[in-house]
């Protein structure tokens, strides 16, 4: 009974987002005060509807309703009940509807936090994420029904979820890396909708930035955790690959990146404003590809579209009307929305330009050798894969060109500046970041690295030039406390996340060149010796957890003969499907993980075990983590909670520039 | 040359030479970097270039698999049905790696004609079959696509 419930929610909620994605818009177009107002309520009827349908499913996981086809595929009885949430979205069907979820959230968010935009714009952006809503409810409905029964043979028992989704970090991944992906859809909406009604000025940007930024805010942690949980969870110390899946979720997050820096010139200087809206596009279109690339299956097949013709036509022309469409108006509209005050070659605006074509770049080197493989096999030249050394022979070298003129952004000034004031600024962290890199290799190991002394150096470049940035705002104020004071939230969002930059690229490049593996026997009580550390093998025991059984190890660690917690890894084989799982034992800390898996029994009781030495590898994470705070940091600065809103030519007015831009 | 045009004259320059260098480029680290899979009995008949890297994949023949007794060197064959090819492997293979399931190696062939493994997959769920595994068996005549339904001769 339940689930034909969210079945009906389901669809109704289809009816209700056709009504969305026609009424508010047919009033804007007509001018019409009643049917634009209709955006708002229709938004949260499309809110409530899927969050009752959400509700059914997650009902459905937890009473064991084996008779739901997607329940008995995805979850057991055996399973613990916040496994079981979590499994809701643990397969193609429920991620979908966890999709529209976030959709339906962040549009009910668009309709109550943009009271202050003017009434016709509103209800355009509302109707655009209803478009998006429609697209995704109908495939659901059609291909993809979550709530589908097996009827009348239910079986009494489901088949489990993968044993590598039972984990913390696949209960808080998903969903976060949704409302990233999602959250695109609304700078997406915003920027069709100024197409629409060809209103692109600084108030629109202003308008959209927020939600680009919580969006990249939410994609960056959805990113890193994804990161951290393979690096736990799949037990072979990595914590990239450049693997399909994760390049899916990264395409959009290098784009978005390129989007929040031209967002930002299009609303100070009322620039780049074509470039931004083909951003926009892209993002969310990348967004889109990335759900349906990881969802869909053609990733381990593209044979596996030709299986599910439904679904893989579906995916491919709804894509198609997204992209075609919105490139479409974008052809007819762009021309009337074009803006050219001039800037010099050395000025803020060059540089972001240099960042949005830098990542533009990377992202088109990642996309070819993400679905290169998928070209070629459709089109019949043979099976290959891409291996990781092609994306990192585009990626470093970009990235560290990227990082090297990020230290400069900040400190340039808008529309024009000159080489002396920079040189003026920059000279001494130049200087102290050259020395840092150079001596800290030196004082960390006795193998002299020069890859170890660049990262370094580049990472120091942009602290110690932030550094200086900040001083040279806080020149002229009585003390650096009240200078701070005086800088805008948005700065210090800035500051913070251009940080965070610097951390996850030392963590990046230090784990990547000090890292140390090995693959070893290891028998009861022989020691094996890494760096300071001495790991002996105590014994192996068995351990039994809720749905599986264990082969445990434990292994005592000491440092330079200081004894450190023990660690105990282990062998899990699940009783549900008989899958045979690797549990890792970390010992964290800020400068080094020390990372042991078991890896398959020898003889004699020894163990095939594999044992890293990782330093800074909590950096990676410590730095998106600061970059995420950052972006959340900026959708607070208290410019964008104004009630009035702007005119188009806000821009051009001093008393518009924050004192933190200022010079 | 109005002195707006030539700006823009010079970014349109700029970005044609610099996306032709990035697609240039683009090709070459591509050509260099994929790995072709080949299937046991295409291995077995010669037809792959030595020291070259490649991919290969197969059922693991059962009663193959050897481990030495004091290193993590384990060796052992893959079939597709149609030939044999052995492999050797030093390191931790992946749980789901066993006699009579598919697997995909990453390496090269030696000139004595051994798969030497850099890399060894297999992936995380039992009734998975890769798909260039069951494609490569289904060439051979094998009525199933899995390595459960195979017959081995020898």
């Amino acid at each position: 009974m339940i689930p034909e419930l969210g079945q009906f929610a389901l669809i109704l909620a289809l009816f209700v987002v056709l009504a969305l994605t026609t009424l508010p818009l047919l009033g804007a177009q007509s001018g019409n005060q009643l049917l634009m107002l209709t955006g708002r309520s229709l938004a949260t009827g499309f809110f409530v509807l899927i969050v009752i349908a959400f509700l059914c499913l997650v009902y459905a996981f937890v009473n064991d309703d084996f008779s739901v086809a997607y329940v008995s595929s995805n979850s057991n009885s055996l399973l613990p009940v916040y496994f079981k949430i979590s499994a809701v979205w643990g397969g193609h069907e429920g991620s979908l509807l966890l999709w529209v979820l976030m959709l339906a959230g962040w549009t009910l968010a668009i309709a109550m936090f943009s009271k202050s935009l003017p009434l016709d714009m509103q209800a355009r952006v509302l109707s655009v994420m209803g478009f998006v809503g429609l697209g995704f409810l109908l495939f659901m409905i059609f291909t993809s029904n979550p709530f589908e029964r097996i009827l009348p043979l239910a079986p009494q028992e489901g088949s489990d979820l993968n044993p590598l989704l039972q984990d913390i970090g696949l209960i808080i991944h998903p969903p976060v890396l949704y409302m990233g992906y999602v959250g695109f859809s609304a700078t997406f909406a915003f920027a069709i909708a100024a197409l629409m009604a060809g209103r692109l000025d600084s108030a629109w940007a202003r308008w959209s930035r927020p939600w680009a930024n919580m969006a990249w805010g939410f994609l960056t942690v959805g990113i890193a955790l994804g990161s951290w949980w393979a690096y736990y969870e799949l037990g072979w110390g990595g914590w990239w690959f450049w693997d399909p899946v994760e390049n899916a979720s990264f395409l959009p997050w290098l784009v978005g990146t390129a989007l929040i820096h031209s967002l930002a010139v299009t609303e100070k200087r009322g620039m780049f404003k074509s470039w931004t809206i083909l951003l926009a596009i892209f993002t969310f279109s990348l967004s889109l590809l990335g759900t349906f690339l990881v969802r869909s299956g053609v990733l381990t097949s593209v044979h596996a579209f030709a299986n599910d013709p439904e679904r893989g036509v579906f995916i491919l022309v709804f894509l198609l009307l997204v992209v075609g469409g919105s490139l479409t108006l974008y052809a007819l509209r762009a021309p009337v929305v074009k803006s050219m005050p001039g800037f010099s070659w050395l000025s803020r605006e060059t540089l972001l330009l240099g960042n949005n074509i830098l990542l533009t770049i990377t992202m088109i080197t990642v996309l070819l050798g993400t679905l290169y493989p998928l070209i070629a096999d459709a089109l019949g030249w043979g099976k290959i894969s891409v291996g990781p050394p092609y994306f990192n022979f585009f990626f470093l070298p970009l990235m560290g060109v990227l990082c090297m003129l990020m230290a400069l952004g900040p400190l340039a000034n808008w529309k024009r500046t000159t080489g002396m004031h920079m040189v003026q600024w920059l000279w001494r962290p130049w200087v102290v970041s050259m020395v840092i890199g150079l001596v800290v290799p030196y004082l960390y190991n006795d193998e002299y690295s020069w890859l170890a002394a660049l990262s370094v150096f580049i990472g120091s470049w942009i602290l110690t030039s932030l550094v200086a940035d900040i001083r040279h705002k806080v020149r002229n104020s009585s003390s650096i406390g009240a200078g701070l004071r005086r800088l805008t939230l948005s700065y210090h969002a800035m500051i913070i996340a251009h940080a965070g930059i610097a951390v996850t690229l030392l963590g990046v490049t230090l784990t990547s060149i000090y890292n140390e593996q090995r693959d070893v026997r290891m028998a009861v009580n022989e020691p094996l010796v890494i760096e300071d550390f001495e790991f002996v093998l105590q014994e192996v025991r068995r351990v039994e957890g809720p749905n599986y059984i264990a082969d445990e190890a434990v292994i005592r660690v000491t440092e330079s003969g200081k004894p450190v917690p023990d660690m105990k890894p282990q062998k899990r084989r699940y009783l549900a499907g008989g899958n045979i799982m690797t549990e890792v034992a970390l010992e964290v800390g800020f400068f080094r993980d020390l990372y042991v898996a078991m890896g398959e029994p020898l003889d004699d009781g020894a163990w095939a075990m594999r044992v890293h030495f990782k330093p800074f590898v909590r950096w990676i994470w410590l730095g998106a983590l600061m970059m995420a705070f950052g972006a959340t940091l900026a959708v607070a600065d208290k410019r964008y909670r104004k009630k009035q809103v702007a005119s188009a030519e806000a821009v051009s007015s001093p008393a518009d520039i924050e004192p933190g831009v200022a010079r | 040359m109005h002195p707006v045009r030539k700006q823009r004259l010079i970014i349109v320059l700029f970005i044609v030479v610099f996306s032709s260098l990035a697609i240039g480029l683009m090709a070459y680290a591509l050509r260099e970097n994929i790995n072709l899979f080949y299937p046991p009995s295409k291995i077995a008949a010669g037809e792959v270039p030595q020291n070259t890297r490649i991919r290969a994949g197969g059922c693991v023949k059962p009663g193959s698999v050897s481990r030495a007794s004091d290193s993590l060197l384990v060796s052992f064959v893959i079939t597709d049905g149609g030939a044999d090819v052995p492999v050797t492997y030093s390191g931790i293979l992946p749980d789901l790696f066993a006699e009579g399931e598919a697997a995909v190696v990453n390496g090269m062939i030696n000139d004595a004609g051994v798969f030497e493994a850099t890399e060894v997959l297999a992936k995380h769920d039992e009734n998975y079959v890769p798909p260039e595994v069951a494609e490569a068996m289904k060439d051979k005549g094998e009525h199933q696509a899995s390595c459960k339904g195979m017959t081995y001769d020898s």
